[in-house]
This record gives C-alpha cells, sequence and structure tokens, in this order.
C-alpha cells in the first residue's frame, strides 16, 4: 500500500463530491428544463409515429407522417415564404440596430437615454398588442394611412393585400425587434476595451474609421448572437400573421407559415400526429440554417 | 473525464422511465369509459335528490349577460351554482373544448354547442344522451328542424335548441330611398339594384358578401336548396359542395363580385363596423340575431333598418335558410349528469328564461310557446324604426327547410371555404373552379379522416 494508492480514492471521492454539489445546484433548473422542454419534445416526436383518425382510431405510421410532410407542397411553400421573409428582413434590421447602437455609443446624440428607452419600448410591448395597433394602422379604408394617402388625394396601397402583407409583417417585426437587437450591440460595444480606440486614435483614425475598423469587428460575436435569434424568430414567425388573420383572412392562410400551419393542422383539422411531425421538421429546417449561419461566420474568421 | 458520461446515463435512463410510462398511458386509451347502451330512464326521485344537493357546474357560452337567465335557475335551485366561463366565440370555444376533452380534464358540465357543430362532437362521442333525464318530452315544445338537428342517428338527444338564425334581409331604409330602390323580391332583381345602385354611388354596395363568412354561403345554399353534406353518424360521408345549384350560387355572386357591384370585406372586423357606419352596405343578408351586433356596434344607423325576407330565386316562393343558432349540450364527462341535464333543460325551456333571451339578449327563440307570445311577436324594436320584426321572423322561421346536415369536421370545412371560395371572392377570380377546388379538399380531408366518401 504506497501512499501513491491512498491518495488517489481520495481525491476521486472529493471530485465526486464536488460534482454531486454541482449536480444539487442545477437540480432545479435542470427538473423543469426536462419537465417542460425535454418531455413534451419527447412526447411530440411520440405523437408524430402515430396516426388517429376521426374513423378508425389510432394506429402506428412509422415515418408516414414525415414522409408526407416532406411531399407536402404547403408546407414548403410556407418555408420558402419565412425563408424569404428572413433574407430581406433580417439584414435590414441588423445594419438598423448596429447603425442605432454605434450612433448612441458614439455620443453623437443629445439625450441619448431617452433614445436608448425610445428604441427600445416597442420591444416591451406585447406582440398581441402591437400586431392590433399595426392592423388598425393598415385598415384599407378607415386606417390612418389610407386616411393619409386619400387627404393626398392618392389610391391608397393595399396594406394587407397579397403583394403588399408579407412587407406589412416586416414592418411590425421592425419596430418590435430593432429595438432589442440595438441594446444587445450596444451593449457589446459598451464592452470593447478602450485602449483599442486609443491605438486607433494614435494612429489617426477618424469616427467613422474607428466604427469600421474597430468596432464592427469587435461586435462579431454579439452580431452573430443576433442573427441566431434573427433565424429562429424569422423561421418561427406565428404571432403577426395570426393576429392579422382576422384582418385578411384571404391572404394569410391556414399555412402561411410553418408554425400556423401546424397550429392548424392540430388545433382545426385535429391531426395532432401531422402537426407534430411538421413541428419537428421545421425544428430541422432551423437547426440546418442556423449551422449554416454559423459556419460561415466562423469561416470569414479564419 | 468519467463524469458527463455518468450524468448522460442517468439523463438517457430518465427519459426512458418518462418514455415508457407515457407509452403505456397513451396506450391504454380511454376512449369507450361510461356505458354506452344504458338509456334507462333516470326516477323523479333521483332527480329531486340530486337538484338539493350542493353541486357547482361549469358552464361554457358566448352570450353575453347570460347571467340574468342563470340566476333564474339559481333562484330556483339554490342548492346549484353554475359557473358562467366565456371560452371565447366560435371557433375558438370549439378548440379548446376539444383540447381539454383530449387532454381528459378541464371540460365544463354545460357548454354551448351552435348547430353545426354537433356532429363534431357526437362523432367523437363527447356529448351526452338527454334521454334518461327527460329530454325526449321536450320534443314538442321546439320548433321542427331544430329538434332534428339535435336529435341523432337512433333517437339520442344531444342537446336543447337556445336560439336560431333564420335568415332575411336587413336594409337601409334611408339609402333605399334615397336612390328609389323598393326591396327586391328575387335574385335577379337584387343584382338590377345592385348594379344600379353602385352606378349611382361608388361608395355604396347593395351588399357585402364576406369572404370570410361560411355561414352566410352556407346558409344562402341552404335556402337554394343545395344538400352540400349528407351526414347522418357513422362513417359515411356525402359531400357535393359544388352541385349544379351551389354552381348556381357562385355564378351568382361570383358575377356580381367580378363587376364589383358587391363588396367582400371580412366581416365582424373593425373595418366592416366601420362600413355599417359610413353607410357603404346598403342591406346586410343576417340572421334573426344580427341586430344584437347592430345595435351595439353601428348605434348611429339605429332607426334607419328594416327588415324583409331574403330574395327568392323564383318569384312567389317563400323559402329561407339558417345561419348559426346554438344550443345547449351536456358534456359526457360531466361527474354531475342530471344538474347539468336539468340546467340545460331549464335554460332553454323555462317561459321567464327563453322570453327574457328572446327580448333581452335578441336571441331568436327555437320555442314554439315564446314565437307565438305576443309580447314577443309585437315587439317593436327602434333599431328597427318601429317595425315588427319578430313577426317577420317568426314567419321567416316557418320556412326554414327541414333537410339541411353538416359533415363532423365543420371547422375544417369552414377553414377551406375561407381558402378557395372566399379566396375566389376577394380575388375576383372563377368562383366555379373555387368550389371545385373546395371540394376537392373536404373530399380529401374526409377520406384522410377514415371516412368513406358517397
Amino acid at each position: 500500500m504506497s501512499a501513491l494508492t491512498a491518495a488517489v480514492p481520495r481525491r476521486r471521492r472529493d471530485a465526486s463530491r464536488r460534482a454531486a454539489v454541482g449536480y444539487l445546484f442545477v437540480a432545479p433548473f435542470l427538473v423543469i428544463f426536462v419537465a417542460m422542454l425535454v418531455v413534451p419534445l419527447v412526447y411530440a416526436g411520440y405523437l408524430s409515429l402515430f396516426r388517429e383518425q376521426l374513423i378508425g382510431g389510432t394506429s402506428f405510421a412509422g415515418l408516414d407522417n414525415y414522409t408526407r410532410a416532406f411531399g407536402d407542397e404547403r408546407l414548403w411553400q410556407g418555408v420558402a415564404r419565412v425563408g424569404v421573409f428572413f433574407l430581406i428582413q433580417v439584414p435590414i434590421m441588423l445594419v438598423l440596430a448596429l447603425a442605432f447602437a454605434l450612433a448612441l455609443d458614439s455620443g453623437v446624440l443629445w439625450l441619448s437615454r431617452l433614445f436608448r428607452l425610445g428604441f427600445f419600448v416597442p420591444y416591451a410591448v406585447p406582440g398581441v398588442v402591437a400586431t392590433l395597433m399595426w392592423g388598425y394602422l393598415y385598415g384599407p379604408e378607415f386606417g390612418p394611412v389610407a386616411q393619409l394617402f386619400e387627404k393626398l388625394s392618392l389610391d391608397p396601397p393595399n396594406l394587407l393585400g397579397s403583394d403588399l402583407m408579407l412587407g406589412s409583417i416586416a414592418n411590425v417585426v421592425f419596430w418590435e425587434f430593432t429595438g432589442y437587437n440595438m441594446i444587445l450591440l450596444y451593449a457589446a460595444l459598451r464592452a470593447i476595451p478602450t485602449e483599442l480606440y486609443e491605438a486607433a486614435a494614435v494612429d489617426g483614425a477618424g469616427p467613422w474609421r474607428t466604427a469600421w475598423s474597430v468596432k464592427i469587428p469587435a461586435l462579431r460575436p454579439a452580431l452573430l448572437l443576433a442573427l441566431i435569434f434573427s433565424v429562429i424568430g424569422s423561421f418561427q414567425l406565428f404571432n403577426e400573421p395570426q393576429l392579422l388573420q382576422r384582418l385578411a383572412p384571404n391572404v394569410i392562410d391556414s399555412a402561411f407559415t410553418p408554425n400556423i400551419y401546424a397550429y392548424s393542422l392540430a388545433f382545426t383539422s385535429q391531426d395532432l400526429n401531422y402537426a407534430a411531425a411538421v413541428s419537428f421538421l421545421l425544428g430541422l429546417v432551423i437547426v440546418a440554417v442556423s449551422y449554416t449561419v454559423q459556419l460561415g461566420a466562423n469561416r470569414r474568421r479564419t | 473525464m468519467p463524469l458527463p458520461r455518468r450524468a448522460m446515463r442517468w439523463l438517457a435512463l430518465g427519459l426512458a422511465a418518462t418514455l415508457a410510462t407515457l407509452g403505456l398511458t397513451a396506450c391504454s386509451g380511454s376512449d369507450d369509459k361510461g356505458s354506452t347502451g344504458a338509456s334507462a330512464t333516470v326516477s323523479q326521485a333521483d332527480i329531486d335528490k340530486a337538484m338539493q344537493t350542493p353541486t357547482e357546474l361549469t358552464f361554457w357560452t358566448w352570450v353575453p349577460d347570460i347571467q340574468k337567465e342563470v340566476a333564474l335557475f339559481q333562484r330556483k335551485y339554490p342548492a346549484i351554482k353554475v359557473n358562467v366561463v366565456n371560452a371565447g366565440q366560435g371557433q375558438p370555444h370549439y378548440q379548446k373544448l376539444r383540447t381539454a376533452l383530449t387532454a381528459g380534464s378541464g371540460a365544463p358540465d354545460v357548454a354551448q354547442i351552435e348547430f353545426q357543430n354537433i356532429p363534431t362532437f357526437t362523432l367523437t362521442n363527447n356529448l351526452l344522451d338527454l334521454r334518461p333525464y327527460g329530454a325526449g318530452a321536450l320534443k314538442d315544445q321546439f320548433v321542427d328542424w331544430t329538434w332534428g338537428q339535435v336529435t341523432g342517428k337512433d333517437g339520442q338527444v344531444w342537446a336543447i335548441p337556445q336560439d336560431t338564425g333564420p335568415m332575411g334581409m336587413l336594409y337601409r331604409q334611408d339609402i333605399f330611398d334615397k336612390h328609389g330602390i323598393t326591396p327586391p323580391k328575387t335574385w335577379a332583381e337584387f343584382a338590377d339594384a345592385a348594379r344600379k345602385l353602385h352606378a349611382a354611388d361608388p361608395n355604396v354596395y347593395l351588399t357585402n358578401l364576406a369572404a370570410s363568412g361560411s355561414g352566410v354561403w352556407m346558409g344562402l345554399a341552404w335556402q337554394a336548396g343545395a344538400k352540400q353534406f349528407e351526414y347522418s353518424g357513422g362513417e359515411k360521408i356525402g359531400v357535393s359542395v359544388n352541385n349544379a345549384t351551389s354552381k348556381k350560387l357562385a355564378d351568382y355572386w361570383g358575377g356580381l363580385v367580378k363587376d364589383g357591384v358587391v363588396s367582400t370585406d371580412p366581416d365582424f372586423t373593425d373595418q366592416w363596423y366601420q362600413g355599417l357606419n359610413q353607410g357603404k352596405y346598403a342591406t346586410w343578408l343576417a340572421a334573426a340575431w344580427g341586430p344584437v351586433f347592430l345595435s351595439t356596434s353601428a348605434k348611429d344607423t339605429s332607426g334607419k333598418w328594416r327588415a324583409a325576407p331574403l330574395p327568392q330565386w323564383n318569384a312567389g316562393e317563400n323559402k329561407a335558410g339558417n345561419w348559426g343558432g346554438s344550443t345547449s349540450a351536456v358534456i359526457k364527462t360531466t361527474k354531475n349528469p342530471i344538474a347539468a341535464a336539468k340546467f340545460a333543460e331549464f335554460l332553454n325551456t323555462d317561459a321567464e328564461s327563453t322570453m327574457m333571451l328572446a327580448t333581452q339578449q335578441f336571441l331568436f327563440p327555437p320555442t314554439k310557446s315564446t314565437l307565438t307570445n305576443p309580447t314577443f311577436v309585437g315587439q317593436k324594436p327602434e333599431f328597427y324604426g318601429g317595425q315588427q320584426v319578430n313577426e317577420l321572423f317568426v314567419q321567416i322561421s316557418g320556412t326554414v327547410s327541414t333537410e339541411f346536415q353538416w359533415p363532423p369536421f365543420i371547422d375544417q370545412a369552414s377553414n377551406d371555404w375561407n381558402e378557395t371560395v372566399g379566396k375566389s371572392l376577394a380575388d375576383k377570380s372563377d368562383t366555379g373552379a373555387a368550389l371545385d377546388q373546395w371540394q376537392e379538399r373536404v373530399t380529401s380531408y374526409a377520406k384522410s379522416q377514415g371516412f368513406t366518401v358517397k
């Protein structure tokens, strides 16, 4: 029995006791995480393997629901629609958020606290309230926008018509989330070490050059975070179109976005199993897109 | 590091355990709880005893101010307390009800269910047959077609009718006078009037056919005699929403919409109420319960409206359709079947309750006694400039055909209508072709749900 072999068990015991305490700390979160996230996910996965008919009851269907979803035109049209939404809305929103954050950080704006609050307040407004309010503003004949156009003797554009609907929704999302992304980026800007600014000043860089060469590169991780959030948010688009559906029921159909499709499958068509399969497929699409975005960002770095 | 692997093992075990328990509970299936064959009548002694036992009932309804009628019930049976819950109007209400029933908990004792939604809930065996509680004796109190709609294939009584929606044409007397229009008696006259009116004033339309309103369409099809659905329980269903009569309807309305003389704004939205207030629509093809919405949201137009029967397809005919109308049904999972059944009965048959519903909430009654009651018939609401509208709707109510059946997935069929026929109206494209699309959608949904489509 050498001193070495006697010491090893004690170290392992200490290590495992430390680990146990660690798990104890994480336990409350883990319990809720498993109960509220993992279990429903597993249950949904389980449901997606079955098929329930109004006549005939429940039967095991294997991967039939997934095969059906792959061939479902309406689902992929919805995915394409949110894809287009993502490609157009997100870059513009992030550029705007970046511009606002840089403006705030540069100290050029007076009353910067007021501006900061003002940009952020729309995010604090619940999505439901925001959409209802914008729905009213967009009203084709009696909404303020239409009335403004009429006062100028111009034909008011049908903001709730099929050509402009996606744009109108994008506008609501801009209004809601630009402030949120701006705060994210502003916080990251505040964390940039001041030595970099001093070095830039020594090299003779003006405010614009500093912004372009120092601030924006330092913001890359925060921008990536905002981008990933936006990917998930746009592909899961649900609130805004669902609430505007009452006002434009023929433009926003039950498959306008994949989430709306899953919702109407579950609650109107009473096809919970297929809805579960559609949700999983949507999850896969989002994972694929997020992964691609991250890959692209990391490659540019190296 | 061995620790993460151990953690993973525990997580996997935990997941497997939950999965196993879920699997067991899901496979056990709880479809056929409760006896299906027992329709032995409950004795009067049992009923009396139950009505004296302290009980709490939950009632889901969206009828405004129904607390007044509920209070009458609670006064008569002080041991029973009824909680009135508004779970939404129309589709949201049914979605919540279905969710609660699927989950196995949270469903009410009594629920408001419109006529067209009854098959949806009888197919999934969610309603309680009310015959053992004396509902069979109520048959003669109700207008025939309403009792037909709540009766099942084997004579079960699934619900007690509460109100109906016989359709009529509500028109603005002032707009008609201004443009020299008389209330059209046939659809041909209606079309002519529509063109004449819109030509004279491009800001006014003779009527609005909501592109989101499958209810109106079904009511008009009902009037025209189009048998769209054939379903009386079981797995056989007939779907012919694009039959010749429906196509006639599609050509008629599609034509008017394409000519731009009839608007297609979605109804019950802010914009639609604004339109009514501003006199954009000269008529509203509505049900007898229409006024309750106008009198609250289009108050400024009060006094200017009159009612007339719907225009007819052939001169001299007298046919009407129905749009909406609700019943009170008892949900099968109730723990207090006797109290719930008696509550549903009281609410819709008690003389004072039904008169209150008719005169204060403007619900059009399905009970013969109220329909012939002089107080009700002689009512001269100020909204209609003193016209005896109830008398008119009583006549109309008698001309509604009794042969209309609903599919057991009306919400799905209505949504499909919005996306096919409704869309064609909003886009001014071929409504006849859209009807075929609707037919295709409904049939494929029925087939995928296991029905045999005739």
